[in-house]
This record gives structure tokens, C-alpha cells and sequence, in this order.
């Protein structure tokens, strides 16, 4: 991938982003409880749902690793966590942005989806601990792409059992705005939306990409220039 | 060499060896009860049941299941198990099969220590008539705990901060095993126990077998550096 | 001067016709941290060689056996091993490779007997063969002893024994004779003396005694330096003494 490639994919990005949020902000109708502010449900939602696929991208990706497939395969698994993550904290943010605006509170443990998000933010947060403590790059990669795998398998196993959880606990929950039939609007409008996430996640994922093989490229270029600083400092980066 | 029998080897030697030091079953066992008295006086109560009772049983455990995973592979790293290990022709994936299995029964033995412990000090209610409920859901919580424990640990060797990382990558794991055996156990342990509902020991099984499935795929890597 | 690698042919036992070597290695490169022990090391070991590694502490000698081993990836270069390259066939080693390694890799909570057998039903060997070890490796009277009740000398035995016991293709010595009174020593010397076949790698401190019977001599220096790879013929023992202090 080369900056000329991402200059369309870019260019597509801000037009869905437009696109999207223009129809979130003049077409889909105010929402009957809460007005105005369920608009953020258009941001909040697609970035939960981009943010878990992402994690699960880069448990694919760790598997491939693992299974010997293209060498490039940890560092695609740690840019796909590592966005996600990103992802993952506009996540909590907006939630509890509309958590304050429609229930008055920041937090609730009876939203599900918040809860769930939680942990498993909570344990991605150990991914880049896990990577920076073991040296050998070899191992590191391997012990991070397992992580990616088990976590990934972990994302909607956490997901099931905390909605379970909800249900038995608080069987009458606060109504979910994701629940229900939504109106024809609303919902091409949430798909705009979420389209126009997804593909930001891909984008910004490709950006991370250049940038670091970049960098991987000059620091060989460096070393063979300079004879000196033979070996990668060590880093939770993926040293490829 | 099979996996199996290589499984077995590998357990019979962690066996003798705890059997032989003795160390980590009593650790495990005291670290339990002290948080059980801590939970006592954080609670405020000289008996619980329901909801605080199950939280009661499971916490305990929880620390001492992360003891346990924290010292899983120390003895091999003292002593150079593992290169010892690789040296051989055995299948590498069997090294962390036999972890779990351990680790497994360790937990299983803790139970005899922390159920009537948890009986005698802080259940308000007899234990004796929900004790077949009780320890199923402990079984399959063991089992959960210990495949997580071995896949962890398994990702710890070699890393400078064992002690660190371990516990950091064991809680966010357990949590979805720990709110399954908390709503299995929760309305078991109150006064005139319901039945369990089978859904939550489903759950716990579920989990643990998509762990084992996963750790079966790539936990051969770990080992094999 | 350190004399220049020659071309000579190996001097005694010869590599049989037709075999690949035990060791081929280019540039190859091991690293601790940042910081390169092992740079540019080219090595041609054929089967049945017997090779002296030399070098100050610190100059990369336990390092290069853990390479050779399997158990550490080299950083840069290429290393083949019994025919296998490293590290992508390193499970093709399994079971081949005897390694007495610094520390003595045995479980301190455990006898002789028990490390013995553990390490035998790893490899898939009949428990005979552990009498057989301990009988060769005289340590029948001590076998029932934990191993951290015993001297250094009888752990160092016992990791002998222990390396020996698959009867290995490639034994890979640090410092095999170490902490061994003179009696000790010649059993030792003898359980792991050339055979047929068998390809020994020896680290040592001792430059008379390494170079007698090595065929080949490798001599690493600090800063990740390699002052001599080649055939021991041309080498005296002042000279070795020499390549040392360098």
C-alpha cells in the first residue's frame, strides 16, 4: 500500500462520514424520549460495533501468524487491536456522554453493551503490557498473536454471557433505543453511519500500517548505513 | 511420543514435585481464607447468603486460582523445565495440556479446604442440603479457571514481569466464568434454596470448552518458542 | 597474528562420504537485548567432528550452544543444523540433541532416578536405558538422592547423564569436565568421547586439553567478535593462549 493508494480511500471515508452524519443531523427524526441528544446513538453504536470486529480482525490476524501465513501477519494483528482500542475508548466516552444526558448518570451497569465494553477494554488494555515484557521478538509475537486469538474468541463469549447476566438481574432493563423496530429512516441512517465508521477504522488501519513499515524500512536502511544499532530497541511494536 | 501419555508424564512429575515441596496447595489455601475473613469484616455481617454468599465462595477462589496460575510455570523456569522439554521429541502442546490438568486439580483440592470453610464461617444457612449444586458449579468453575490459567501463563513464560501480567490477563478472562457460577450459585444459597438453573452451569461448560478448543489450536505455539 | 583459517582438510575422523554436515552457518547473528554477542559467524562442522569453542566470559560460548541447541532464534544470518534449518525445522531436533548447559537442567526436587526417568519417558526410551546411564555414569549408589542435596560435581554428572541418554546425534558441551575431581573427570571424558557419528560441540577454558582432540576451533572474543573459525591443525596451544588475551 502506497500513500497514492490511500488518497481514494480517504477522499471516500470523509464523504460517508458527511453523508452519514448529514442525514443523522437533518433527516432522521428526533427521537420521541430523549430528542436531540440520542443523535450520539449514530456515533456510539457504530464505533462499538467496528471496535469489536476489530479486535476479532486481530485475532484472525494472530492466527494466521501463528498458522505461518505472510510474515506481516503480527503487525496487522496489532494494528487492527491497537485501532481498536482506539476505537474502543471513543466507545466508553460516548456512552457515558449519553448515559449523563439520558439518565442523568455516566455510568450504569444495567446497559449491557457499556458493561460488556468494559471488560473486554479491560483486557485488551493488558495486550500491549503482555507484548512489552517479553524481549525475544520472536516469542513476543507469538504470545501476542495467541492473545489475539483467545481474546477475540473471548469478545462475544463476554458479550453473551453479560447480556444473559442482565436479563436475570434486571429483568425489566431501561428500553434500548437499539431495541425494537426502528423507523425506515433511522435505520438507513444508522447503517450510513455505520458503513462510514467501518470504513474509517479500515482507512486509519492502513495509515498505521504505511507508517510503520515505513519506519521499519528506514531503520534497515539506517543499520545498513550505519553498521551500528544492529538490533530493534526493544518495543511492544511488532518488530517485522 | 503421544500427547497423551506425554500429558501424563508431565503431571505425574508436577504432582510429585508439589507432592514433594508441599508449597502452593497450603498458600492457595491461606490466601482464601484470609480474604474470607477480610470479607467478614468488609461486609459487615456475621452470615450471608444469596447473592453476598455466592460472592463470598467465588472471590476466595478467584485469588487463590491466581496464586496458583501466577506460580504454574515457576518450577519449570528454576529449573529449566522447559528447555528440558523442548530437547525431547514430546509434542509441545502437551506441556501446557499438562498444566491445566494440575492446575485443574489443585483448585479441585482447594475445594475441600474452602467449602467448609466457607460453611463453617460465613454461609448463614446449612450447606449440606445444596452441597451437590455447590460443587458442580465449583467443578466446572475449576475447570474454566484452570484452562484460562494455562493458557496465561503459557503466554507469561519468558516475560520479565511474570507476577505482573499473569493477574492483569486471568481477571477480565474469568469475568464471564465468574458471573455464570455467581447466577448459578446466588439463588441456590439463599434461605430455602431454589433449584439451579441449569442455564448457568451451561454457560460455564460452554466457556470452558471454546477455551479448550482454542487453547488445543494454539497453545502448541506457546511452548515451542 | 592470529594464522588465517586455511582451507585444510579436517584432520581425523573424517566425514564420511556423502554426509551433510552437522552444522552450516553464515553471518549468523545473536543478540541480547540491543546489544550483538554473537556477529557474522560463518561455520562449516562436518557429522562426526569434534569442535573446541573458546573464549573470555561474556564472548557469546553458552549463547552459541543455545543457538545450536534450538532454543534461542537467531537474530539475523542463517544456521542449519543436522540438515535442518533454524529456526523453521527446529522440531526436525527433537530427541537429537544432547545439551549440558550451564545450568544443569534438572528438577532440584527430584532424585537422579526420577529426573533420569522423566527425561526417558519424554524422549519415549524403556527404563532400562536409566539403569543403563546411571550404571555408565557410576552414580547407582546416589541414584535415590535429591538432586539438591548433591555436590556440584555429582549435578554435573548427573547432567551429563541426562544428555547422554537419548544417545544424541549433537552433543553440545558447556564446560563438561567443570566442578569434576581427576576421577570423575576421565568417567566423564569417556561417556562423552568421540564415537561414529556422533558431533560434539565443546566449550572449555582449557586451550591444551580442547585442542587435543578437536578438529575444528572456534575462538569468540568481546564485543561480539570471532577471532579464529577453523581447522585446529595449524594451532599450538601459545598461540591459542595468545587468540585469548587478545
Amino acid at each position: 500500500m502506497t500513500v497514492r493508494g490511500l488518497r481514494p480511500l480517504t477522499l471516500l471515508t470523509v464523504l460517508l462520514l458527511a453523508v452519514g452524519y448529514g442525514l443523522a443531523f437533518f433527516w432522521a427524526p428526533l427521537d420521541a424520549d430523549q430528542g436531540f441528544r440520542q443523535k450520539i446513538f449514530y456515533l456510539h453504536v457504530p464505533l462499538g460495533i467496528v471496535a469489536l470486529i476489530g479486535f476479532v480482525v486481530g485475532g484472525y490476524h494472530g492466527l494466521r501468524h501463528l498458522r505461518g501465513g505472510k510474515p506481516g501477519s503480527d503487525l496487522r494483528s496489532y494494528v487492527a487491536i491497537h485501532m481498536a482500542q482506539i476505537f474502543a475508548v471513543a466507545v466508553l466516552i460516548t456512552g457515558a456522554i449519553w448515559g449523563r444526558t439520558a439518565w442523568g448518570k455516566w455510568w450504569s451497569w444495567d446497559e449491557p453493551f457499556l458493561v460488556s465494553f468494559l471488560i473486554v477494554f479491560l483486557l485488551y488494555c493488558c495486550y500491549q503490557p503482555l507484548r512489552l515484557s517479553i524481549d525475544d521478538p520472536r516469542r513476543q509475537a507469538r504470545a501476542a498473536s495467541v492473545f489475539a486469538v483467545v481474546a477475540g474468541a473471548f469478545v462475544p463469549i463476554n458479550f453473551a454471557v453479560v447480556r444473559m447476566a442482565n436479563q436475570y438481574l434486571h429483568p425489566r432493563t431501561l428500553t434500548n433505543s437499539t431495541d425494537g423496530s426502528m423507523p425506515g429512516s433511522v435505520a438507513i441512517t444508522f447503517l450510513v453511519c455505520l458503513v462510514a465508521i467501518a470504513v474509517l477504522y479500515a482507512t486509519l488501519v492502513r495509515y498505521e500500517l504505511l507508517s510503520k513499515s515505513t519506519t521499519f524500512r528506514l531503520r534497515a536502511l539506517e543499520r545498513q548505513a550505519g553498521g551500528d544499532d544492529l538490533i530493534p530497541r526493544r518495543s511492544a511494536v511488532p518488530q517485522a | 511420543m503421544s500427547g497423551l501419555r506425554t500429558v501424563w508424564t508431565v503431571l505425574r512429575k508436577d504432582l510429585l514435585l508439589e507432592r514433594r515441596s508441599f508449597e502452593l496447595l497450603p498458600a492457595m489455601a491461606l490466601l482464601a481464607l484470609g480474604t474470607m475473613i477480610v470479607l467478614r469484616f468488609a461486609l459487615d455481617q456475621d452470615a450471608v447468603v444469596g447473592d453476598l454468599a455466592a460472592g463470598a465462595l467465588l472471590v476466595p477462589l478467584l485469588f487463590a486460582a491466581l496464586l496458583g496460575v501466577s506460580r504454574l510455570f515457576a518450577g519449570e523456569e528454576r529449573d529449566g523445565g522447559i528447555e528440558q522439554f523442548l530437547l525431547s521429541p514430546a509434542p509441545p502442546g502437551a506441556l501446557l495440556g499438562a498444566k491445566v490438568v494440575g492446575l485443574a486439580l489443585v483448585l479441585l483440592a482447594l475445594e475441600v479446604v474452602l467449602v467448609p470453610a466457607f460453611a463453617l464461617l460465613l454461609f448463614g444457612e446449612p450447606l449440606f442440603p445444596v452441597l451437590r449444586e455447590v460443587l458442580l458449579v465449583l467443578f466446572l468453575l475449576d475447570l474454566t479457571l484452570a484452562t484460562i490459567g494455562g493458557l496465561v501463563a503459557g503466554m507469561a513464560i519468558g516475560a520479565r514481569s511474570r507476577e505482573l501480567i499473569v493477574p492483569i490477563l486471568v481477571v477480565p478472562l474469568a469475568i464471564p466464568a465468574l458471573i455464570a457460577a455467581q447466577a448459578a450459585l446466588a439463588p441456590v444459597l439463599e434461605p430455602g434454596a431454589e433449584a439451579l438453573a441449569w442455564r448457568w452451569p451451561g454457560v460455564l461448560a460452554i466457556y470452558a470448552v471454546v477455551l479448550a478448543l482454542v487453547g488445543s489450536v494454539v497453545g502448541e505455539y506457546l511452548v515451542e518458542d | 597474528m592470529p594464522p588465517a583459517p586455511a582451507a585444510l582438510p579436517a584432520a581425523q575422523p573424517g566425514p564420511a562420504p556423502g554426509a551433510p554436515p552437522a552444522i552450516v552457518s553464515h553471518q549468523l547473528l545473536s543478540a541480547h537485548g540491543q546489544r550483538a554477542v554473537i556477529r557474522g559467524l560463518d561455520l562449516r562442522i562436518e557429522t562426526g567432528q569434534t569442535v573446541a569453542l573458546f573464549g573470555a566470559n561474556g564472548t557469546g560460548k553458552s549463547t552459541l550452544l543455545t543457538l545450536l541447541a534450538g532454543l534461542r532464534s537467531p537474530h539475523g544470518g542463517t544456521l542449519e543444523v543436522l540438515g535442518h534449518p533454524l529456526p523453521a525445522e527446529r522440531w526436525a531436533l527433537r530427541g537429537q540433541i544432547g545439551l549440558v548447559a550451564h545450568a544443569p537442567l534438572l528438577y532440584r526436587d527430584l532424585s537422579i532416578a526420577e529426573n533420569l526417568g522423566y527425561h526417558a519417558r519424554l524422549h519415549g526410551l524403556p527404563e532400562s536405558r536409566v539403569d543403563e546411564v546411571l550404571g555408565l555414569a557410576d552414580l547407582q549408589e546416589r541414584r535415590d538422592q535429591p538432586v539438591a542435596a548433591l555436590s556440584r560435581g555429582l549435578v554435573q554428572r548427573s547432567a551429563v547423564a541426562r544428555a547422554l541418554l537419548s544417545d544424541p546425534a549433537l552433543l553440545l558441551l558447556d564446560e563438561p569436565l567443570a566442578n569434576l575431581d581427576p576421577v570423575a573427570a576421565e568417567l566423564v571424558a569417556g561417556l562423552i568421547a568421540p564415537r561414529p557419528g556422533r558431533t560434539r560441540v565443546i566449550a572449555s577454558h582449557d586451550p591444551a586439553a580442547g585442542l587435543a582432540e578437536a578438529d575444528q576451533v572456534i575462538v569468540l572474543g568481546s564485543g561480539a567478535t570471532v577471532k579464529y573459525v577453523g581447522p585446529a591443525g595449524p594451532l599450538s596451544v601459545a598461540d591459542l593462549e595468545s587468540l585469548y588475551r587478545a
